[in-house]
């Protein structure tokens, strides 16, 4: 170790070592990001192709020829329409039941005060850890006994009982915002709910945000719930729309990366227009989204 | 304090019962806002939770009544060969993808905490994968590990090498599912990056005047100072890759001959396909007992390498 300092190498190399390190990190960031970019050109090439250029050997990375119809080929394929549709529903519902349910919860454990509270927010936060495969069955007979499987309910309702990551995020959030604003609106004679509604949740719009944002994008992809709750084929979401076109036809994979492309279109538009607030939900929290 | 308090001029005479009240009220309107949550924890989460253990105990279908048949299905699972094999599959994903998926996305933080020009746009791209997950992407990886007309195949042609079948292969079919998850390394790297821009700078300075080259720095300041995320990050990791099992459902189903068979489809397959709903319930408590185990060694060992600065605790 001290031998290091005295090398005589290294005083000679520095401005030299310094550069060499630069043109390392940036040919590792280089590849890097050729190999994560890769799968995406992947998709979009094969879903531009024709069925027999698919499956050529070797495999041609551009395609022949774009096939800009493949996109609505694929789509009518099965009734996607309806699959979009039931997907908006059941994403747009848990965004909202997740933004409503969470924000109340979190100003309870960000700004009110009352017997049990830091043990009910470690109950929150354990939450967080218990496998879905535990709830999930007691979940189903659950609603299997009210009579809700093979509709919408299952996958709208419980979005409305808050959810611990969101609740966290909101919660730490509320949190720096001063509660001196709290106490002289309360002087001026506002109850909790004016609190939340005029002070806390305008100046929480990114938090708000990003909790949107997650809620979206994990419900857009979900596949569990769809899978175990829905039978009839009309009530199917994009997800698992998807899904029995892979079991159909997956030969023809044109057509599948096709609308798979289509179903992560709101996705990356979403990630492209707001990446700031999925960092800044990240690094508030210092959890993912999931 | 004491002085800003002036003596109680005008306080009325009944102001101390009421204090009391206000706090009775406050902690009314405490429980009235986390009503929702409290509601769907005693419904979703805790209910759900000893519900299980209890249907645990039965044979049920839920066509038909539950019939109580006490530990049998636990004696069942003993014997079970798929569930060894299974909860051995996914202790192999989750160490393969969390150990791995760690070292890729320190790595790409660590690349992108040097000050690159660019950054946003390298940040974008290596976060971009792992926003977007689900069947779209399990799709787009069959294709892409596809034995003859793969893209990872094809690329390895190139230097001559005839890559192995991926998926159909027993025993590349989870090395590939593990390859895959590196793919989304980029959601933890956003944080990793968080936390090395949060990392003092002082430290750093301090480590140079006392000559610390740049692998000294790293594992006397960055690392240490990272250790707690680090855990953080292995232990919400691994929870969530041993319970995953949509990618493996859409992917392999499962196979081949089971090579591919995680915790989680076992448990969906018993309950969902083959109804019974009391074998499966013990076998998803067997996994809530061992996840608390492994969480709990994760926190024991994490006394000897993680490290708290004084005040960073909370």
């Amino acid at each position: 170790m001290q031998t290091s300092v005295v090398y005589p190498k290294r005083q000679l190399g520095i401005r030299g070592r310094a550069i060499a390190a630069k043109v390392i990190t940036y040919v590792l960031l280089f590849g890097l990001s050729i190999s994560f970019i890769l799968p995406f050109l992947w998709m979009i090439s094969t879903s531009l192709k024709l069925s027999q250029d698919v499956f050529t050997y070797p495999p041609s990375f551009f395609p022949n020829s774009f096939e800009w119809t493949n996109y609505p080929r694929g789509w009518r394929v099965l009734p996607f329409n309806t699959f979009l549709i039931n997907s908006l529903i059941v994403t747009l519902s848990n965004v909202a039941g997740n933004v409503l349910s969470c924000s109340l919860v979190a100003f309870g454990f960000a700004r009110l005060n009352g017997r049990g509270r830091n043990i009910l927010f470690l109950l929150l936060l354990a939450t967080l850890m218990i496998p879905r495969e535990v709830t999930i069955i007691p979940r189903f007979l659950m609603f299997s006994a009210a009579g809700l499987t093979n509709t919408l309910w299952p996958l709208v309702l419980p979005a409305w009982f808050g959810y611990a990551f969101f609740i966290f995020l909101l919660r730490q959030f509320f949190m720096g915002i001063p509660i001196d604003l709290d106490h002289s609106a309360r002087i001026d004679g506002a109850n909790n709910w004016q609190i939340l509604t005029q002070i806390i949740l305008p100046l929480s719009q990114p938090a708000l945000a990003s909790v949107a944002i997650f809620a979206f994008i994990g419900n857009w992809s979900n596949l569990l719930d769809p899978l175990i709750y829905l039978r009839s084929t009309e009530l199917y979401t994009l997800a698992l729309g998807l899904n029995l076109f892979r079991g159909q036809n997956f030969t023809q994979f044109n057509l599948l990366m096709a609308v798979s492309i289509i179903t992560l279109i709101p996705v990356l538009l979403m990630f492209f227009f707001s990446q700031k607030l999925f960092v800044q939900g990240v690094s508030l929290t210092g959890m993912g989204g999931r | 304090m004491t002085n800003a308090q002036p003596t109680p001029i005008t306080t009325p005479p009944n102001r101390k019962p009421k204090i009391g009240g206000m706090a009775r009220k406050e902690e009314r309107s405490f429980y009235l806002f986390i009503l929702p949550w409290i509601i769907g924890f005693l419904l979703f989460d805790a209910g759900a939770i000893i519900a299980s253990f209890g249907i645990s105990f039965t044979n049920w279908s839920a066509l038909s009544a539950p019939a109580y048949v006490g530990t049998l299905n636990y004696s069942r699972l003993i014997a079970d060969s798929v569930f060894y094999k299974a909860m051995g599959n996914s202790l192999y994903y989750g160490l393969g993808s969390v150990g791995l998926g760690t070292i890729v996305s320190f790595l790409l933080a660590l690349l992108l905490n040097q000050n690159v020009w660019g950054m946003s746009l390298f940040r974008t791209i290596f976060y971009l994968p792992s926003v977007v997950s689900g069947i779209a992407v399990a799709i787009l990886w069959i294709m892409i590990l596809h034995q003859d007309f793969g893209l990872i195949n094809s690329f390895l042609a190139w230097f001559g090498i005839k890559g192995p079948g991926w998926l159909v292969q027993p025993q590349w079919a989870m090395p590939s599912l593990i390859l895959m998850s590196l793919w989304s390394a980029g959601g933890s790297m956003v944080i990793y990056l968080a936390g090395l821009q949060s990392v003092p700078t002082h430290l750093y300075e301090a480590a140079e005047i006392d000559g610390a080259d740049t692998f000294q720095k790293f594992w006397t300041v960055t690392v240490p100072m990272m250790s707690p995320v680090i855990l953080y990050n292995l232990i919400v990791g691994f929870i969530a890759s041993i319970q995953g099992f949509v990618t493996v459902y859409v992917m392999t189903n499962g196979g081949p001959a089971n090579a591919t068979l995680v915790y989680g489809l076992y448990i969906y397959r018993t309950a969902f396909i083959n109804f019974q709903m009391g074998y499966a319930s013990a076998l998803a408590w067997v996994l809530l007992v061992v996840i608390i185990l492994i969480t709990v060694v994760q926190f024991t060992v994490a006394r000897y390498w993680v490290y708290y600065e004084g005040d960073l605790k909370s």
